[in-house]
């Protein structure tokens, strides 16, 4: 079965442990969750997954493969994409032209990238938009070209970071449909990190919970809906100097 | 009346092609580069043998026009690129500022080494002679060269603009020059793109080399200098990396030192500068961002 999957990665920013030991797997056709309050991590899991971050410690694999050492369009190449925090379009540029140049550094030919540029926006239901500049773009819209370029060249896991932030909850659902196709129709691994957690449980198979760079808690939603830990990394006040961990344990 | 449109026009073309070759390169690596001025100077200067003369010793000058121009241009590519290779690609991940300095001290070792060829004598030099006849349009006596000045200018800017909007070298130097993380991230080859904009911008400097030396008969190691101030306030007032914004700012600019020169009166002309300087600086207050406000230098990755 192939997956992705982070192996004991720790990452240290000048001592300061970001992650420490996690330990993560995706495959394709799933939708995984990712959620953790601010600070947790998660944006640098993220990082590490696909080669903008290189983890102190472990390795990330793709099928068994270490991926140490590639560059992030290396990386992109093996069908790992991303989008990031805001979108991060070329805001000149026609939303068409954001995808296409995607595809061009991905290493199509001009005319494959128009052509699969235009095929995918018309599969995300948004091909009216293509002629449009991205920086006039409403939020929503935006986020959706977004996860559009991320899609060229059918990657086969798309990591998603905070895709619904600042979304109303009818915008929310709409996104959730979204990804639900993107796994099911497009087979792609999907890793989608969230501050919105009941959008999280309501989508995901699976659900990590980071907290201070460590995993507290995995499984079904359910598990982690009903999670002391979780609640407590939640709940608990976000200035605790100790590792939750530990904190807990004293609890206890 | 129409002799004034066709001055503003004129060396508002020479301004937009400067600003243009200042905002390309700004565009894709963040570099204000100050040694344009000099490449200039070197693009035309190499059509001399080194001498002190006052009269200029042609070399490749005596070339017809078909080949002196591309020479010209593939002079001034060369030189730009050149410069890159050996300079900037080094500061690739230095601050603006660094490579703001390290581009003045490359500016003046372009211009000591022309100085040390040909000594700081203007020459005098008759390029493209033919252009200097007038012709006469709607009434009004142009030199034929002013005319081809803009002619030149507008193509120039419509081959740039379908370049960049047609070709997939273009489209990755859309994408480089708003946001060049996020482009190399995505996979845009961003040496070929950085080089490309030092080629375009070089060939530009060239352009407006031939065009200032057959207007004014003379060669002078300092002659990039003047364009250069002029086309880097118009990259300002055009809101700095924007291309449109750039030419705009140019032909504004040109129009504005025209209209003084013309309007204001005869005692105040010979501080032209001054009031269209002014004009920047009220531009500025007004509007910080300049004209057209491009987006990448204020959202980075």
């Amino acid at each position: 079965m192939s997956h992705l999957s982070a192996e004991t990665v720790s990452v240290a920013f000048a001592g300061l442990t970001a992650l420490s030991a996690v330990d993560l797997q995706i495959q394709p056709g799933r939708i995984s969750g990712l959620i953790g309050p601010n600070g947790a991590g998660k944006t640098t899991l993220v990082n590490v997954l696909t080669g903008f971050q290189s983890p102190t410690e472990g390795a990330v694999k793709l099928d068994g493969a270490s991926l140490a050492g590639l560059k992030p369009h290396q990386v992109r190449r093996k069908g790992i994409a991303r989008t990031f925090q805001g979108g991060r379009l070329f805001r000149d540029l026609a939303v068409v032209d954001n995808l296409e140049v995607t595809g061009v550094g991905l290493g199509m030919s001009r005319r494959a990238a128009v052509a699969e540029a235009e095929a995918m926006l018309e599969w995300m239901g948004i091909g009216v938009l293509g002629d449009r500049i991205a920086g006039t773009l409403p939020y929503t819209d935006e986020r959706r070209v977004a996860i559009g370029r991320a899609l060229m060249g059918r990657p086969s896991y798309i990591l998603l970071d905070e895709p619904a932030a600042g979304m109303s909850g009818p915008e929310a659902a709409e996104l959730s449909a979204l990804i639900r196709r993107i796994a099911h129709d497009l087979g792609c691994g999907v890793l989608l990190i969230e501050h919105n957690v009941g959008l999280v449980l309501g989508l995901c198979e699976h659900v990590v919970v980071l907290d201070s760079g460590a995993i507290i808690e995995e499984g079904a939603p359910a598990a982690i809906r009903n999670s002391e830990k979780v609640r407590h990394a939640y709940m608990g006040t976000a200035a605790d100097t100790e590792p939750p961990v530990e904190a807990l344990e004293v609890a206890q | 009346m129409l002799q004034i449109l066709f001055d503003a026009l004129s060396l508002g073309s020479l301004y937009a092609l400067g600003a243009l070759g200042i905002a390309l390169i700004f565009g894709v690596m963040r570099l204000v580069n100050f040694a344009h001025g000099d490449v200039i100077a070197f693009s035309v200067f190499a059509l001399l043998w080194p001498s002190t003369d006052a009269l200029a010793i042609v070399f490749a000058g005596q070339l017809p026009w078909y080949l002196l121009i591309p020479f010209v241009l593939i002079v001034g590519a060369l030189l730009s690129v050149l410069c890159e290779i050996v300079v900037y690609r080094r500061f690739r991940h230095a601050s603006p500022a660094t490579m703001m300095i390290a581009s003045f001290a490359l500016g003046f070792v372009i211009r000591y080494f022309l100085l040390m060829l040909f000594t700081s004598r203007p020459k005098s030099i008759s390029l493209l002679p033919a252009l200097g006849q007038p012709v006469e349009i709607f009434g009004a006596r142009l030199p034929l060269l002013q005319l081809i000045t803009i002619v030149a200018t507008i193509c120039i800017l419509l081959a740039l603009t379908l370049f960049l909007r047609r070709t997939r070298f273009g489209l990755e130097m859309r994408a480089a020059a708003e946001n060049f993380s996020m482009a190399r991230m995505l996979g845009v080859r961003a040496n070929n793109v950085i080089m490309g904009a030092f080629a375009i911008s070089g060939a530009l400097a060239g352009a407006i080399a031939l065009i200032f030396g057959s207007q004014t008969g003379t060669l002078d190691i300092q002659m990039g200098a003047s364009v250069m101030l002029m086309a880097f306030i118009a990259t300002v007032i055009g809101g700095l990396g924007s291309l449109p914004g750039a030419v705009l700012a140019g032909f504004l600019l040109g129009a504005a030192s025209v209209v003084m020169q013309v309007f204001l009166p005869i005692d105040a002309r010979p501080f032209r500068d001054a009031f269209v300087y002014g004009a920047v600086i009220l531009v500025l207050l007004f509007s910080p961002q300049g004209l057209i406000s491009a987006r990448g230098t204020k959202e980075r990755v």
